[in-house]
C-alpha cells in the first residue's frame, strides 16, 4: 500500500506542480494517475521513489515513510519502468535485467537465474538474453524494461507512460499481457498515463488530476465513468463513456447456436451468411453464399468482426454484434466457437441491466 | 626526387645508430604518449565532471575553442624563454615541448569526453538512477561505457595532432622525427626532409590504427551497432 499524505511539490521558481495530494494506492492493485499535461502526474509518481523530493507532506510505503530511507536504497526496492524503456545500450538484455539484483549484491548465479526467469515471464525467453537493446523493436525493449523492473522482486512498481511510445496494435497486446502478469504477481503498481482509455483498461483505482496538481477524483474506473465528480472529470473522461462503461458490466446474453462450415465445404443455395471455423473449432471468418462459387477457400473469408468472450463484458458482446458482417456477433469460449449473439438482444439486456444509481452529473456538452 | 626519398628510406645506415630512424621513432613516440597521458590526466576527469553534472559547459566550449587558436610554435618559444632559467639540462627543452603538446591535446580530449557523457540517452540515465544507482555508479556503469566511442575519437584526434606537432621539439634541439625535417633543411637534403615527413605520417596512421583496434576491444558491440 502506498499512501500520499498531504503531498505538495513547489519548485524553486514558485510553481506548484502537486498541491496537497492525499490518496491511498491499495496493495496488489494497479492505481493509475491520469490527467492533462501539466497536472503533476509524473511529478507525483517520481516523488514516490524520491527522484523528486516532496516539499510538504509524506509518502508511506507499507507504513514506512519514504523520507526515512536513503534514496538509492529506497529505489532498489521499487520497480521502475519509463516511457522509452531507458535500457542501457552497451549491455546485453540479460545484463540489463540483472541490474537491480547486481546492485542488491545477489550472487551472480542467483541474479542470472532470476533475470532469465523474468525474461521468460515477459515473453522474451531463449536467445533474446544475449542480444543488445539496439537489436530489439520498441515493444520488445519495453518488455525488457518491465523485466528489468521485476528482477529485484519488488513489492511496488512505478510505471511512467510505459506503453505510450509503442504502436497501437502492439500496445494493446502488451497491456493485456501486463494485466495477466500483474494478476499473477500481485505487485502494487502506480502508473502514469495521459490516455484515459488506458487508465480505464488497466486501473483498479484511478486518480484524475487537474492542472495545478490537484486531485479531481479518486475512484474505481466504473465509478469514474458513471459518476464523474465534476465538469472537468466528465469532459476529461470523454464522450464515449456510456459505451465504455459497458466494459464493466456483465449479464446473461442469449447465445444462439451457430452451425459452422469448414474450408473446402460447398455452400447450398439460399444460405446467406455462414461462419467458417478451422479444424479446432476456432472461428476464421464469414462467407456469403452469393459471393462464393465452388469449395470454400481462405480468400473467400470476410474478416473484421471482433470476438466476444463467453461471460465477458457487455461491451464485448455489443462490439462483436455490431462489427460482424452478418449481424451475428461471434462468441468464443477459449478459442472455440460458443455461438452468436444478436445486436437487438444485447441492447435489450443492456436496457434491462441495473443503472448507475448515484446522482447524475451532466457535462457541458450534454445539456439536460 | 621520389627515388631519392626511396633511397633515403631504404638505406639501412639511416635506420641504425643513436640518431637513426629507429631511435628517433622511439623518442617521438615517448614524447607523444607522455603528452597524451598528461592531457588525458587533466581533460578526462574534467570532461567527466562537466558531462555528469552539466556544470561549467560554457567554460569548456570557450576554453576548447580558445586553446585551438593557440600557435604551437609561439607557445614553445615562450615556454622555453620562461623555463630556461629555472630548469637545467635537457629538461629545459623537454618540459616546454611537452607543455605545447598537452595544450594542443586538451581540447579534443575534453570535448570528446564531455560530449560523450552528455549524449548518453537521458532515459537510460533516468532509469539508472531510478533503479537505485548512486551518482558514481551511474557514471562508471552507464555514462562512461556509453561515452567510450566519443572518448576514443577525442583521444585519437588528439594523438594525431600530437604526433604531427611533436616534430617541433626538434626546433629547440630535441630528438624525434622532427630532426630529419630540421636537419634536412639545414643541409638542403630534401630527400631526408621528405622521408622524415613520410615517417611522421606513417607513424600517425599506425598509432591511429592501433587505437582503433583497442577501441573495438573496449567499446561494447551494443554501441557499435547503434551507429
Amino acid at each position: 500500500m502506498i499512501r500520499f499524505d498531504g503531498v505538495t511539490k513547489r519548485f524553486e521558481d514558485g510553481t506548484v506542480a502537486v498541491d496537497d495530494l492525499s490518496f491511498e494506492a491499495p496493495a496488489g492493485k494497479i492505481t493509475v494517475l491520469v490527467g492533462p499535461s501539466g497536472c503533476g502526474k509524473t511529478t507525483s509518481l517520481r516523488m514516490i521513489n524520491r527522484m523528486i523530493e516532496p516539499s510538504e507532506g509524506s509518502i508511506l510505503i507499507d507504513g514506512t515513510d519514504t523520507g526515512s530511507l536513503a534514496p538509492a536504497e529506497l529505489r532498489r526496492g521499487i520497480g521502475y519502468v519509463i516511457q522509452h524503456a531507458g535500457l542501457f545500450p552497451h549491455r546485453t538484455v540479460l545484463s540489463n535485467v540483472m541490474t537491480v539484483p547486481s546492485l542488491l549484491k545477489w550472487d551472480k548465479k542467483r541474479a542470472r537465474d532470476r533475470a532469465l526467469e523474468v525474461l521468460e515471464l515477459v515473453g522474451l525467453g531463449g536467445d533474446y538474453a544475449k542480444r543488445y537493446p539496439g537489436q530489439l523493436s520498441g515493444g520488445q525493449q519495453q518488455r525488457v524494461g518491465v523485466a528489468r523492473a521485476l528482477a529485484g522482486d519488488p513489492s511496488v512498481m512505478l510505471m511512467d507512460e510505459p506503453f505510450s511510445a509503442i504502436d497501437p496494435v502492439v500496445r494493446e497486446g502488451l497491456q493485456d499481457e501486463f494485466l495477466k502478469l500483474q494478476e499473477a504477481l500481485g505487485t502494487t503498481i502506480v502508473m502514469v498515463t495521459h490516455d484515459i482509455d488506458e487508465a480505464i483498461k488497466l486501473g483498479d483505482r484511478i486518480a484524475v488530476l487537474r492542472q495545478g496538481g490537484r486531485l479531481a477524483q479518486f475512484s474505481s474506473p466504473d465509478d469514474l465513468l458513471a459518476h464523474p465528480a465534476d465538469d472537468f472529470v466528465a469532459s476529461f473522461v470523454g464522450r464515449d463513456r456510456g459505451y465504455r462503461a459497458l466494459s464493466f458490466k456483465t449479464a446473461e446474453v442469449p447465445i444462439h447456436h451457430e452451425a459452422p462450415v469448414r474450408l473446402g465445404d460447398r455452400l447450398g443455395p439460399g444460405e446467406e451468411w455462414r461462419l467458417v471455423v478451422d479444424d479446432a473449432g476456432a472461428p476464421l471468418g464469414w462467407v456469403h453464399a452469393d459471393e462464393v462459387t465452388g469449395p470454400l477457400s481462405a480468400t473467400d473469408l470476410q474478416l473484421g468482426g471482433t470476438l466476444a468472450t463467453l461471460g465477458g463484458s457487455l461491451r464485448g458482446y455489443l462490439d462483436a454484434a455490431l462489427s460482424s458482417p452478418s449481424g451475428r456477433g461471434v462468441v468464443v469460449e477459449g478459442a472455440e466457437l460458443a455461438g452468436t449473439v444478436r445486436p437487438d438482444e444485447v441492447l435489450h439486456v443492456i436496457q434491462a441491466a441495473p443503472r448507475a444509481t448515484g446522482e447524475t452529473i451532466l457535462s457541458p456538452e450534454e445539456p439536460a | 626526387m621520389i627515388s631519392l626519398v626511396g633511397e633515403w628510406l631504404t638505406d639501412p645506415a639511416n635506420w641504425s645508430g643513436a640518431r637513426g630512424i629507429w631511435a628517433q621513432l622511439v623518442t617521438h613516440l615517448q614524447l607523444s604518449f607522455l603528452a597524451l597521458f598528461l592531457a588525458a590526466l587533466i581533460a578526462v576527469p574534467l570532461g567527466l565532471y562537466i558531462g555528469h553534472t552539466g556544470r561549467g559547459r560554457v567554460v569548456v566550449v570557450n576554453l576548447a575553442g580558445g586553446f585551438r587558436a593557440v600557435p604551437s610554435l609561439g607557445v614553445l618559444f615562450i615556454a622555453v624563454l620562461l623555463l630556461l632559467p629555472r630548469l637545467s639540462g635537457e629538461a629545459a627543452f623537454v618540459v616546454p615541448s611537452v607543455i605545447v603538446l598537452v595544450v594542443l591535446a586538451i581540447p579534443p580530449v575534453l570535448s570528446g569526453v564531455y560530449a560523450g557523457v552528455q549524449q548518453v540517452d537521458p532515459a537510460a540515465r533516468d532509469a539508472a538512477r531510478g533503479m537505485g544507482m548512486t551518482g558514481g555508479q551511474v557514471l562508471t556503469q552507464v555514462e562512461i561505457p556509453c561515452a567510450l566511442p566519443l572518448i576514443f575519437s577525442g583521444l585519437r584526434s588528439a594523438m594525431l595532432q600530437i604526433i604531427a606537432t611533436a616534430t617541433i621539439a626538434a626546433v629547440v634541439g630535441l630528438g624525434g622525427l622532427g630532426r630529419f625535417l630540421i636537419d634536412g633543411q639545414a643541409t638542403r637534403d630534401y630527400a631526408e626532409m621528405a622521408g622524415g615527413a613520410l615517417l611522421v605520417a606513417g607513424l600517425a596512421l599506425t598509432v591511429d590504427f592501433v587505437f582503433g583496434l583497442a577501441q573495438r576491444l573496449v567499446v561494447s558491440p551494443g554501441l557499435a551497432r547503434a551507429e
